[in-house]
């Protein structure tokens, strides 16, 4: 649906869902979603940490037995319910809607600090030109955010301009993007930005395994670690990492497949974005751990000592590299340059999971729905974090929203949807019936079996874990608040949004997929009555 | 490098974007089809 005047008058014909005008445009932008910023800050670090080469064998694992199955969950839920995360969950059962919105909830909080991240990779790019940072990447990093003295930690808005900007101008891109809807703004967006970040980045590896001292890193990176598999520590950290790093369980992936014609291949589809994210985290491997080699024998030291993830291996580590390495800026230029467009289409798909929503509950046209959404999405982001405060905001956010919003809603809809309504027989029939790829009792007992299992593994260790230690030194009562508050806060307030009553106009009541189910059910009668007979 | 961490590498690349590879040429062996697609293009965004 989009701007079409059923959105505002209710009169004229309900406008048709909007799909994707081909199935590889929804693999582009499937893959433009997984592939984001923990793809390139985040994987080499937690492959090189958990045994280095072999790691490959607890992350294929996870990647088959959990993020694959996951995927082709969140596909068939999408494509089967034909509607944004709370209509698709409510499709299978009324009381599941609360769980589509819990996941647009989550999708809120991330989408109001990724923006920051962007703006600030955004401006590191413009800093490489001139390797602005000088001689101490860390001090300017917390010049350049102004960062409030740690026994300052709370909420301040005493803005900084240098982050105020660049965070405007990503909102403004992102929400002309949005506005022009899935095919004229989504598909054209990733169809743009996807091949221009692995463009960017395989330029980028290049120039870094060309480094002096790059052999050094790569070594590091790959040499495994046969003893660290006996670590139950170090599978948790790859089940952990393909969950956050292929967007599964927290309605992107249900969004998109709702856009995707009746008869595509989802599981063929969902191979190629799998393999492909995982293609680009090998990728990152290889490029950021040769940078890091030539960083360590640039400066005497191993790279072990040198090795980071996260914030501070982008903002310090690679600003250190730029300012020592041949043709830094370019380098610069092309790491920070694949940070913004990693993260642009990862914040894309985010915020549709929001759109959607609102736009099926309310009957709102694209446009209006879009507007609606985002800019108060953009203002709360604006007032937040572009602030001296803003790191800290967004460290205790990011840390709990991903272990208690993504990770506890992951592990509650695999046990609502296999043991509560037991609708995994009736998904497995939806894969199987245009899919190349055919799913068996195996892919059930993945998703009702393994997946309960090895969720409920790590947020019990992260409960642990985060209950008794403050996370990054941070007072209680901030934890508290932007933390675990905000945790719960995305519970009642998905809670609450269930409760709203669906408007007259809302897609709940769509001809068009009354039709659709109507066809679908009576193919899922027969196909279960024939497997009856058999 | 070391052999080890050289033959890790291998492996790495060979079956990540191996496995890329065989996902791609599966998919390319079913095609959509187009006469089989109900929905219509999108009339208007």
């Amino acid at each position: 649906m989009t701007t079409a005047p059923s959105g505002r008058g209710g009169q004229a014909a309900p406008a048709k869902r909007e799909t994707f005008s081909s199935r590889k445009l929804f693999i582009l932008s499937a893959i433009g979603s997984a592939v984001g910023l923990g793809n390139i800050w985040r994987f080499p670090y937690v492959a090189y940490d958990n045994g280095g080469g072999a790691f490959l064998i607890p992350y294929l694992v996870a990647l088959l037995c959990a993020g694959i199955p996951l995927l082709f969950l969140d596909y068939s839920v999408g494509h089967r319910g034909r509607g944004s995360a709370p209509l698709s969950y409510r499709r299978l059962s009324r009381a599941a809607e609360p769980l589509g919105w819990w996941q647009v909830l989550i999708c809120f909080v991330i989408a109001v600090y990724y923006a920051a991240i962007i703006a600030w990779a955004a401006m590191y790019a413009w800093f490489s030109i001139t390797k602005a940072w000088g001689d101490d990447a860390g001090a300017f990093f917390d010049s350049y955010l102004k960062t409030a003295p740690a026994d300052e930690i709370g909420l301040s808005f005493d803005f900084v301009s240098g982050v105020f900007f660049p965070m405007l101008a990503v909102w403004i891109v992102t929400i002309v993007i949005m506005v022009a809807g899935v095919n004229k703004g989504i598909s054209r967006a990733n169809a743009i930005f996807l091949p221009l970040l692995v463009v960017m980045f395989v330029i980028l590896v290049i120039q870094a395994v060309l480094l002096p001292g790059a052999m050094e890193g790569l070594n590091a990176f790959f040499t495994p670690n046969w003893e660290a598999l006996r670590n139950p520590g170090v599978w948790a950290a790859a089940f952990g990492h393909i969950f956050f790093s292929l967007s599964v369980a927290f309605g992107i992936m249900v969004t998109y497949s709702s856009y995707l014609k009746r008869k595509t291949d989802l599981t063929g589809s969902g191979m190629v974005v799998a393999f492909a994210n995982s293609g680009f985290e090998i990728l990152a491997g290889i490029g950021v751990f040769a940078a890091l080699g030539f960083m360590a024998v640039a400066s005497g030291q191993a790279v072990s000592d040198v090795a980071g993830g996260g914030i501070g291996l982008a903002f310090v580590a690679f600003p250190t590299i730029v300012s020592e390495a041949p043709f830094g800026a370019i380098l610069g230029v092309l790491f920070f340059g694949s940070l913004v467009f990693a993260g642009l289409t990862s914040l894309i798909s985010i915020l549709e999971v929001i759109v959607a929503a609102f736009q099926d509950k309310l009957g709102w046209s694209r446009k209006g729905a879009t507007l609606i959404v985002t800019i108060p999405v953009a203002l709360i982001s604006m007032v937040l974090f572009p602030t001296t405060t803003g790191l800290y905001l967004l460290d205790t956010s990011d840390a709990f929203v991903n272990q208690f919003g993504i990770l506890a809603c992951a592990l509650v809809t695999v046990i609502v949807l296999s043991a509560g309504l037991t609708a995994l027989p009736k998904l497995q029939r939806h894969l199987n019936r245009t899919s190349s790829l055919k799913m068996g009792t195996g892919w059930r007992i993945l998703v009702g079996g393994i997946a309960p299992v090895a969720l409920g593994y790590m947020l019990i260790n992260e409960i642990q874990t985060k209950s008794t230690e403050s996370y990054s030194g941070y007072p209680t009562w901030f934890n508290g608040v932007f933390g675990w508050g905000m945790a719960g806060a995305l519970i009642v307030g998905a809670i609450l949004l269930s409760l709203i009553p669906w408007s007259d106009k809302s897609k709940l009541k769509d001809p068009e997929y009354d039709e659709f189910d109507a066809a679908l059910s009576a193919e899922e009668a027969a196909e279960a009555a024939q497997e009856v007979k058999k | 490098m070391t052999p080890v961490a050289i033959t890790m590498m291998i492996i790495a690349m060979v079956t990540v974007w191996g496995g890329l590879a065989l996902a791609m040429w599966n998919l390319a062996r079913h095609p959509e089809d187009e006469e089989l697609l109900p929905e219509e293009m999108p009339h208007e965004l």
